[in-house]
């Protein structure tokens, strides 16, 4: 929500033309695509809000590249519908879809100068002469590469390549902006300046957006909401947050940052008690498991909700107690391995400030008491 | 601690000796890498370029009943050094109409060859290399199929094939789709068929190699952006294809040019091309000069395309520097 409202923030002008709240924008129904024997997507469903910024998260071959090529129409999927603005693109071929896209390797033709393949587009649509340098030179000014028109792609830097490739996708003003891993052709530096760039750019325009990658980090800096998928299917839907927060599934929980997963048995009908056999105390979760007991399931806790302490905790349940067995200090945080005395390994973020506030800083073989609070474990019901 | 130490020092003495041992050895002595490199223009220096020399040198010599048949350029009789250059045969080459017809119709039929060849190869060459790549070798060994057997022999083969009472002609007029025998033996028809034929897999292997390392990301690039099937392939695919367009059309045209065996058992008399005018004026007048000069004219006609050739790739080097 939060995301939802800096946006519009952003964006008035295209706000006030694009009404927001219609979930119904883009829709994904259904879709199935085989490579023979293989399952690549499996069944996927999902609708997007005009002018939100979405992003399909997974490791490689979950099928996410797969999904965007069925929407772009370079592969035609074997059941199911693509819908964009009420028109069901699902059979059209590429070259007749309101969708443009921006490719891993920026495809940029490297016998054309830069305002050549800024202008091609526009060009296969038969677009005035006049228009088409106006609208060439606005979008290519709009990714600052107005200066290198008359460069070729190989005389540019990777970073100014996909601004053209930007430019090159957006300059035919799509009803859906596809980006294909958009920042995995750029160096690790530069990357970070680039996702708020390319952010920028795209909330001034206001253009709908799926985009694919397998990178967290860059998923949750630039979407307002993602879907985590694998083996073919979506296993999670939502804000950054959302998802970071509350994962649904262990898939989810581990693969959006790291986290400490327990197996609970419920301690009586619900109950908010779990039993684990990696802790002495039980686990505390905040609502009552509506469910009867010895039930087992999955509890997420991340790291960085951990207090350590060398004191043990007042509470009867949510604690644990070990010897500190790794230490990593990165940065902005410090990484313990806490090795409890079932032999079970905890990881724990500990901030700058948590570890000064300590009276000695823990080191390697010290026995510290860990705790959380009940609104840090979560529940994975998948 | 001490044998930790002694280690290394004593490794490095050995390393010291064999550096030594190497900067002794003479430095002019080519390496191996420089044979591997040499060893084909050596092969090329002795049999191209010194026969080409000595051809040079005929190509300035007059006639004369001898053996062999031509004067020598350098004489030295009573301390005098007579150097005697004869142009007179290069003029001959290039004004005379038989020298001059030959060369134009040797053009032409290269020319010609070379078109037809693209027209039907670099449509098969983008589908092989577009074929799943299971079955592309399959499909290029195809292409090399032919090269099992002798060249000649295949030419010899054609003769059966088209001649009036050939097999082509004797299914046509047995399924009643023609008359009379099609003339296509021994004459243009004929040669044309015979040309294409050999030369098509000189030109698909190369264009071949070009065309699938092509990125189709391009080509589909092309069609997000709203390019149809055709403008796709007319402003991607065919401008990203130049190269291997040119360098293969030039390894049919530069040996089609000089073409002899297959003018001469497919063509017509009226086909007369230009290895067989020097055939002809080596062996049948022993007029060695004309000959010599006639193939001069020849090698130097064939170096155009080739320069151009080596401009266009300098350009395509600057331009992606």
């Amino acid at each position: 929500m939060n995301h939802e409202a800096q946006r519009s923030d952003l964006a008035p002008a295209s706000g006030a033309v694009n009404p927001r709240g219609q979930p119904d924008f883009v829709q994904i129904v259904d879709v199935e695509k085989r490579f023979g024997e293989a399952v690549a997507v499996d069944h996927v469903s999902l609708s997007i809000r005009r002018g939100e910024m979405f992003a399909l998260l997974g490791s490689s071959g979950c099928g996410k590249s797969t999904l965007l090529r069925l929407v772009a129409g370079l592969s035609m999927p074997d059941s199911g519908r693509i819908i964009v603005d009420g028109q069901d693109i699902t059979h059209l071929p590429p070259y007749q879809r309101p969708v443009n896209m921006m490719f891993q390797s920026y495809a940029l033709f490297p016998h054309m100068t830069v305002e050549a393949n800024a202008g091609y587009g526009l060009r296969r649509e038969g677009v005035a002469r006049a228009e088409l340098r106006e609208r060439v030179a606005a979008a290519l000014d709009l990714v600052q590469m107005g200066k290198y028109a008359t460069r070729k792609p190989h005389q540019l830097s990777g970073g100014q390549q996909q601004r053209v490739a930007l430019a090159r996708s957006l300059v035919k003003r799509p009803k859906l902006l596809l980006l294909d891993e958009p920042m995995s052709a750029l160096d690790k530096k530069i990357r970070q300046q680039t996702q708020f760039e390319l952010g920028n750019i795209l909330y001034s325009v206001g253009v709908t957006c799926i985009m694919v990658t397998h990178d967290q980090e860059e998923a949750m800096t630039m979407a307002d909401r993602l879907a985590v998928m694998s083996e073919g299917q979506i296993v999670q839907m939502g804000t950054p947050d959302e998802v970071y927060e509350a994962p649904t599934s262990r898939f989810a929980a581990e693969f959006i940052g790291s986290t400490n997963l327990f197996s609970g048995v419920l301690l009586g009908d619900e109950s908010r008690l779990f039993q684990c056999s990696d802790l002495e105390a039980p686990l505390e979760v905040q609502n009552p498991m509506n469910a009867r007991g010895g039930l087992t399931v999955q509890i997420s806790l991340r790291p960085e909700r951990v207090t350590m302490s060398p004191l043990p905790p007042g509470q009867e349940s949510n604690w644990a107690r070990g010897k500190v067995e790794q230490i990593a200090y990165m940065g902005s945080y410090t990484l313990f391995y806490v090795r409890l005395g079932s032999g079970r390994l905890l990881a724990v973020d500990a901030s700058r400030m948590a570890v000064c506030a300590m009276e000695r800083a823990p080191s390697y073989g010290d026995t510290v008491y860990l705790s959380w609070g009940s609104e840090c474990l979560v529940v994975l019901t998948q | 601690m001490t044998d930790r130490l002694a280690l290394p020092a004593r490794r490095g003495r050995t390393r010291g000796l064999a550096a030594r041992l190497a900067s002794w050895l003479p430095s002019w002595l080519p390496k191996g890498r420089t044979f591997v490199i040499a060893a084909p223009f050596a092969f090329l220096l002795v049999f191209f370029l010194v026969p080409f020399v000595a051809v040079l040198k005929i190509s300035f010599a007059d006639v004369q009943m001898s053996v062999p048949p031509y004067t020598s350029l350098v004489d030295l009789t009573d301390g005098t050094l007579k150097i005697a250059l004869d142009f007179e045969h290069f003029r001959t080459v290039l004004t005379d109409h038989l020298y001059l017809g030959a060369y134009v119709f040797s053009v032409e039929v290269a020319a010609m060859t070379t078109l037809v060849c693209l027209l039907v190869g670099y449509p098969a060459c983008y589908l092989i290399a577009r074929a799943d790549p299971a079955h592309r070798n399959l499909l290029l060994m195809m292409v090399m199929l032919p090269f099992w057997t002798s060249y000649l022999i295949r030419v010899y083969a054609w003769i059966g094939l088209l001649k009036n009472q050939g097999l082509i002609n004797n299914v046509l007029i047995w399924a009643h789709l023609t008359d009379e025998p099609l003339k296509i033996y021994h004459n243009n028809w004929g040669l044309m068929i015979g040309m294409v034929y050999n030369y098509l897999p000189y030109l698909m292997l190369p264009l071949y190699a070009y065309l699938v390392k092509l990125d189709m990301t391009l080509v589909e690039a092309a069609y997000d952006l709203g390019a149809r099937p055709a403008a796709a392939f007319f402003t991607i695919t065919l401008p990203m294809s130049r190269r291997g367009i040119i360098a293969s059309s030039l390894l049919v045209f530069i040996p089609a040019v000089g073409e002899y065996v297959i003018p001469e058992l497919l063509g017509g008399s009226n086909s007369l091309m230009i290895g067989r005018v020097m055939w002809d004026d080596f062996f049948v007048s022993t007029d060695w000069p004309t000959a010599s000069a006639a193939t001069v004219a020849m090698v130097v006609l064939l170096l155009l395309p080739m320069a151009w050739f080596q401009r266009i790739r300098q350009k395509d080097i600057e331009g992606a520097r």
